[in-house]
């Protein structure tokens, strides 16, 4: 006899119910309670997010913001690059395999250990700065490119741009080459091809992979922790300082304002594809 | 126990062989009924810095009782003494966290009777003194914290009494780190911090208890602010430090902020960084790499920090019985030699020279000229001979504390702005 399909899903729902939805529900209880250096005390007050709202939180949001649209800006045209090339270049399943585990080859070394590894590459006394000066391109160590914008960003692209080829490789492996072939022979030029077939019918790989980038770079606050110098806010960074000092009224709330911004700019992206309907 | 003549040879000796002597030996031991029992562990709460394999490993072959290490980070530490306290049979905490953990009625008072050199606990936790001197008491200076009226008090005692929140462990004084062979001229102040001659070489630690007191050292010694004390400011001194910060933040001051040991370590290291926070053991590593780096002796003082066991109320019968006997043992003077040799000092001075040679004991306690080699407890050399220890003498460093490791009054506060000046 066939369970009904409810029953089928009952299990994971549980799973669900317990750890995620339960441990939400009590941040949202939290972030309304007050907090003393040493307990929580249950009560019902809006302090904590009259607290949050102010110009740090504000700046702190608008620099997260910006690493991530300059993260999915570069991720993504790096990741579509490589899927294009593994699905439409590479013809041997065997060759995409192997080039497919070069990819995750990075991922083989711990998170924190890659990160550290960049140091004596871009440092004041690294590689490319004793390079350039060996070749007389420069007098003086370039300082930006280490604890910088750009050295989060790069970190960021380094450890994410993975999340991206995934999905859009996985969508260009389902379109079907007749199309390709049919554009070619109605006289499209490759790019013209790319912009108007490729694309379009892999806007759910590229959707499902900004996603999985856009909700890593709202929460990271390692990468731009070690890779910053500690130096550049981040609102996951606000909410792990008042965690470990016991304020967690105020990091819930943090937290739920932050849960809020990523499923709203989620909930936009979703809005341009019904990832549901194309799977 | 260690004073047993076979504690010795137990390392030699299977647990089983050693178990049966130590039963034999009976009525020498302090707590010989431990021994009967198959196999107890203890599970030891605290940082990894200070939780060493070399202790565990003597103390199970001494007693036969099972060390479990649970590392954390030092606010993970009394996160877990707060929310969780049993999840651990022994912790091993600053004295600043206790303002933290002893209102939750999560630890139990420690009772000196069963602690057999209670009494001989350096002045400094009991006393605030240093050779017979007083140091330095701003923040939480341990004697304020040191006593309860009853193994159960949610409050601190004023007056010594019959119970210890915690037992020292390990406590050092913290200063600034600089590598000599780049800054290339006497360091003595603390102002050299934010001195613009070392724009984009310098780092600040990143825990904001801790920070904002290295800031606020800086702050007096540039002669900006004189703090009545500067482990419990007050919202307009917080102002005033995280002002500075923000300043020289936004003039480049600073390389980069640092929050773990190894990432301080790599700074100085990789030459990133000229003058920082630093901690004694991060300037014993950049060291062991084969790098020039000074623990720097400044003239404002020192800020200290002191850790210490403590007692969880989750504990009770025969645990509490082991935990008590790790204590003695710690106390004894083996594991205060090896905390000794790292550049640490122990709580009991008089048992871990008794473990220490001669020439260790001088240069390290004394501020004497290594007359050899001095080895770190894993046999890394430390120091050549001829050469002196940075601070000199334990007398003339903690002697010079100027404040201890804190938490103020206004720490929610206090970590607000710290955010902002992360964020500037």
């Amino acid at each position: 006899m066939k369970a009904p399909a409810t029953l089928q899903a009952t299990p994971f729902a549980l799973v669900f119910l317990l750890f995620l939805v339960l441990p939400l529900v009590l941040v949202g209880v939290v972030s309304f309670w007050r907090a003393s250096d040493y307990e929580l005390i249950p009560a019902f007050t809006l302090q904590n997010y009259v607290d949050v709202f102010n110009a740090t939180t504000a700046r702190t949001y608008l620099s997260t913001l910006k690493f991530c649209v300059l993260v999915w800006a570069v991720t993504l045209l790096l990741g579509f690059a490589v899927a294009y090339f593994l699905a439409f270049h590479v013809k041997s399943v065997g060759a995409q395999t192997l080039l497919f585990i070069l990819c995750t080859v990075p991922f083989w070394t711990s998170n924190v250990i890659r990160m550290i590894s960049w140091v004596p590459l871009l440092g004041r006394n690294g590689l490319v700065n004793q390079g350039l000066q060996a070749l007389n391109i420069i007098d003086s160590p370039i300082e930006w490119l280490l604890f910088s914008d750009f050295s989060v960003v790069l970190a960021f692209v380094h450890l994410y741009t993975m999340f991206m080829i995934v999905p859009i490789f996985n969508s260009m492996m389902r379109i079907d080459r007749a199309l390709i072939e049919a554009a070619r022979d109605g006289g499209a030029t490759g790019w013209q091809t790319v912009w108007n077939v490729v694309v379009p019918l892999s806007r759910t790989g590229i959707v499902i992979g900004s996603i999985f980038v856009i909700t890593i770079v709202m929460g990271d606050f390692v990468t731009i922790g070690v890779m910053g110098g500690q130096q550049i806010a981040s609102v996951g960074k606000i909410i792990q300082v008042q965690t470990s000092y016991l304020q967690f009224p105020m990091a819930a709330a943090n937290a739920v304002i932050l849960l809020a911004v990523t499923l709203m700019m989620i909930w936009g992206l979703t809005r341009l594809v019904d990832i549901r309907k194309e799977l | 126990m260690n004073d047993h003549p076979d504690s010795n040879a137990a390392p030699k000796l299977a647990r089983r062989t050693l178990l049966k002597g130590a039963a034999a030996a009976g009525g020498a031991l302090a707590f010989p009924f431990v021994h009967a029992q198959e196999k107890i562990t203890l599970r030891y709460l605290g940082t990894a810095v200070n939780q060493d394999k070399a202790i565990a490993e003597k103390f199970k072959a001494d007693t036969g009782i099972e060390i479990q290490y649970i590392p954390v980070t030092t606010d993970d530490v009394t996160k877990r003494a707060v929310t969780a306290p049993n999840s651990f049979d022994l912790i091993d905490t600053e004295y600043f966290s206790l303002k933290k953990i002893l209102p939750t009625g999560n630890l139990l008072g420690i009772d000196t009777k069963r602690i057999k050199n209670a009494d001989k606990i350096t002045p400094l936790f009991t006393k605030g003194e240093v050779g017979g001197k007083k140091v330095g008491d701003q923040g939480t200076a341990p004697k304020k914290v040191m006593y309860v009226a009853s193994p159960t008090a949610k409050d601190f005692a004023k007056e010594p009494t019959q119970f210890m929140t915690l037992i020292p462990t390990v406590y050092n004084a913290d200063t600034l780190g600089i590598r000599p062979d780049l800054i290339k001229r006497p360091i003595e102040s603390w102002k050299e911090l934010l001195n613009p001659e070392f724009k984009g070489k310098t780092a600040i630690l990143n825990i904001p208890s801790i920070g904002i007191m290295d800031a606020a050292m800086v702050v007096e010694a540039m002669g900006i602010y004189k703090y009545p004390d500067k482990g419990n400011m007050t919202k307009k001194e917080i102002d005033l430090t995280i002002k500075t910060l923000i300043e020289a933040k936004k003039a480049g001051q600073f390389r980069a902020l640092w929050k773990d040991f190894n990432e301080s370590v790599n700074l100085m290291a990789s030459g990133e960084v000229v003058i920082q926070s630093m901690w004694s053991p991060a300037v014993t590593a950049v060291r062991t790499k084969g790098i020039a780096c000074t623990f720097q002796p400044l003239k404002e003082g020192y800020r200290a920090w002191a850790a210490g066991f403590g007692v969880p109320k989750t504990v009770s019968g025969k645990k509490a019985d082991a935990v008590y006997e790790f204590i003695n043992w710690f106390l004894d003077g083996w594991a205060g030699a090896y905390l000794n040799r790292q550049g640490y000092y122990s709580a009991v001075l008089e048992t871990a020279k008794a473990k220490m040679e001669a020439y260790e004991w001088a240069y390290w306690m004394e501020g004497k000229a290594a007359t050899q080699d001095i080895k770190s407890p894993n046999g890394d050399l430390l120091a050549k001979a001829g050469s002196v220890r940075d601070g000199g003498s334990y007398e003339t460093r903690m002697g010079g504390i100027a404040c201890w490791n804190a938490i103020m009054d206004e720490n929610a506060y206090m970590v607000q702005k710290w955010n902002e000046f992360v964020a500037a």
